[in-house]
């Protein structure tokens, strides 16, 4: 019963917080206690895990195959926890950060919309319920990023909102074909059925058309073209909350599916995989290099990471599996403080415009200092989380001979590293510029200067206790590898 | 009959893309539109088709004896139906909206922002 807490306790806020939404300081610290029961019911879920290797629960108790199942192994418990975790953070961040108008039209009710779905589509085992959880996901998303209405956000959210849709569209046909073929939507009896009879032309179609689906969701290569237009759009805090969660659920169902059904044609998918994995990380890095707002250097850096993510994906050893997931928790808790930190010097300048600042290390050491540690864990410089990540997925990528891939990651990185001495350089050492008017009287939020810190830390611990961490990944890794975990759990309990 | 209602949905897709590739926003709604039939009729063809059979069981058997039309398809394309219904909604607001805060319906306005 503990699986479908994650859902129902959100679904259950964001009915109480519409009836609330007359008084905004009760909203917002009522939304922050249901994030944390979210929290709990994720830790909770996850000792269970650890103690017995996967849990499930039918869905109004109809036998396996025939109801929806909702399941949890290592790799869902572990981003079920990044999740909550993040969105507390980021909850508390938005306090301060977020103009009470945007506060008053049902921010948090979104959010805790968002969560919802995020929730579902991370926990369920059948994958009509899952286009059912990327809707829920989908629409309260639309709404945060076209809340506030000003003229860049609805550019942005018609492009994002065209392409998601066209995705789903797409979804739903695969889903059409795979029940066609095999007359079940249970992901377990899915992978039984084709680990019994193999990939046919039909199914290997439903999956390509799962992967663009996936793909568009979680932005790699040939479909990244909304994303550069529509995260800067919205406020940063919701741009934090979209990359920390959306993209990487993309990423967290692109690897369940190629690990449950699509690795058979690994010799047809292993290279389509490096090749959109290469080319997603070095063009994602070369526009973050160009880019002069930090906003954009982080969202396109948001793209160039997803590839070193679907790299792991592509190699699929243990290793390999661990590494993109290990790097997918890394970047969720990094991204965020980076963007964090780059809110608060918007708080300080008014501007996310790198020409437009200067002489942050003065003025505010601290923040500086806020940004140094995910910019350091971002380029993968030891012994922040970037570089045990990027260790795991480079040792996994030379021991499967995966070369080009390896190499193009390892370049990847210096650029990284790169851009963000660039931001470094503009926003914290270089003198404010003379035409620029100094804002003496701007102080930052203190919650979110606290909401920040806090994510920095957290972000520091997740490569400092590497030696804990490492043993639960692995563990993911090698149930991911071999999907009889998966189908056993669900249909032989 | 399947095969004519595999050239609909072909035809059904490409009326879809060619609407979403205008450059007018109007045309893009409709554009989605056309997309969300198109799914949902492919859901109903790809389960295979049942003529005149009806999508249940007799009450005293437990066991289909017959052959009957298989129900799950039209319950999946019902919720798919309805989920496309509100995001159309939405998609009708949110170009209005664009329309009132830009003064245009043509896409090509849309690249201002990625030259900022």
């Amino acid at each position: 019963m503990i699986l479908f807490l994650p859902i129902i306790i959100p679904l259950f806020f964001v009915a109480l917080l519409i009836m609330m939404r007359k008084n905004l300081r009760l909203q917002k610290w009522l939304s922050a206690i249901g994030v944390l029961l979210q929290l709990f019911a994720a830790v909770t879920i996850f000792t269970e895990v650890r103690a017995s290797g996967t849990i499930f629960s039918q869905a109004g108790n109809w036998p396996a195959p025939f109801g929806i199942s909702f399941f949890a192994d290592y790799t869902s418990a572990i981003v079920l926890i990044a999740v909550s975790f993040v969105a507390l953070w980021i909850h508390i961040f938005s306090f301060g950060a977020i103009d009470r108008t945007r506060q008053k039209f049902g921010l948090f009710v979104l959010f805790q919309g968002l969560l919802t779905g995020i929730n579902g589509a991370l926990l369920t085992a059948d994958i009509f319920n899952l286009y059912v959880w990327f809707e829920v996901m989908l629409i309260s998303s639309f709404v945060l990023i076209s809340l506030g209405a000003t003229k860049s956000q609805l550019r942005g959210a018609v492009k994002y909102v065209v392409m998601n849709l066209f995705g789903s569209a797409l979804f739903v046909s695969a889903i059409g074909i795979v029940y066609g073929q095999l007359g079940t939507l249970n992901m377990a009896d899915i992978a039984l059925k084709i680990n019994q009879q193999g990939l046919n032309l039909p199914l290997n179609s439903a999956m390509m058309l799962f992967f663009i689906a996936f793909g568009i969701k979680a932005a790699v290569f040939p479909f990244y073209f909304w994303l550069p237009s529509s995260y800067p759009a919205p406020p940063v805090a919701v741009t934090a909350f979209l990359s920390a969660t959306l993209t990487k659920v993309g990423v967290y169902v692109l690897i369940r599916f190629y690990s449950l059904f699509a690795f058979h044609q690994a010799e047809f998918w292993q290279p389509i995989i490096y090749g959109i994995a290469a080319i997603t990380m070095v063009s994602g890095v070369i526009m973050a290099a160009s880019a002069y707002d930090i906003r954009k250097i982080l969202s396109f850096h948001i793209i160039s990471q997803i590839g070193y993510m679907i790299m792991g994906l592509g190699i699929f050893s243990v290793f390999g599996l661990a590494g993109a997931l290990y790097f997918l928790v890394h970047n969720m808790l990094s991204k965020t403080t980076a963007f964090m930190s780059a809110g608060l010097m918007q708080q300080k300048y008014g501007t996310f415009d790198l020409k437009k600042m200067g002489n942050l290390y003065r003025l505010h050491p601290y923040v500086a200092f806020l940004f140094l540690i995910p910019a350091l864990s971002l380029a993968g410089i030891p012994p922040t989380s970037g570089f045990f990540g990027k260790f795991l997925l480079i040792y996994a990528g030379f021991s499967a001979g995966a070369w080009i891939v390896t190499i193009s990651a390892l370049v990847v990185s210096i650029f990284t590293l790169f851009s963000m001495v660039k931001i470094w350089n503009e926003a914290i050492w270089k003198p404010l510029p003379e035409d620029v008017p100094v804002h003496d009287e701007k102080r930052m939020n203190r919650t979110s200067v606290f909401a920040s810190s806090v994510m920095a830390f957290s972000s520091l611990l997740f490569g400092f206790a590497i030696t804990w961490f490492f043993d639960v990944f692995i563990r993911a890794g090698e149930q991911l590898v071999n999907n009889q975990h998966y189908i056993n759990a669900i249909l032989n309990p | 009959m399947t095969t004519l209602l595999a050239i609909l949905i072909g035809f059904l897709f490409s009326v879809s893309i060619y609407l979403l590739l205008r450059r007018s926003i109007v045309k893009l709604v409709l554009g989605l539109l056309f997309l969300s039939y198109a799914t949902s009729l492919l859901l109903f063809v790809t389960g295979g088709l049942t003529v005149g059979k009806p999508a249940f069981v007799e009450s005293q058997t437990q066991i289909a004896s017959k052959v009957v039309s298989d129900p799950l398809p039209q319950a999946l394309i019902l919720t798919a139906i309805v989920i496309g219904f509100g995001v159309a909604a939405f998609a009708m607001v949110l170009i209005y909206r664009f329309h009132r805060e830009t003064g245009t319906i043509d896409m090509d306005e849309l690249s201002e922002t990625n030259q900022k």
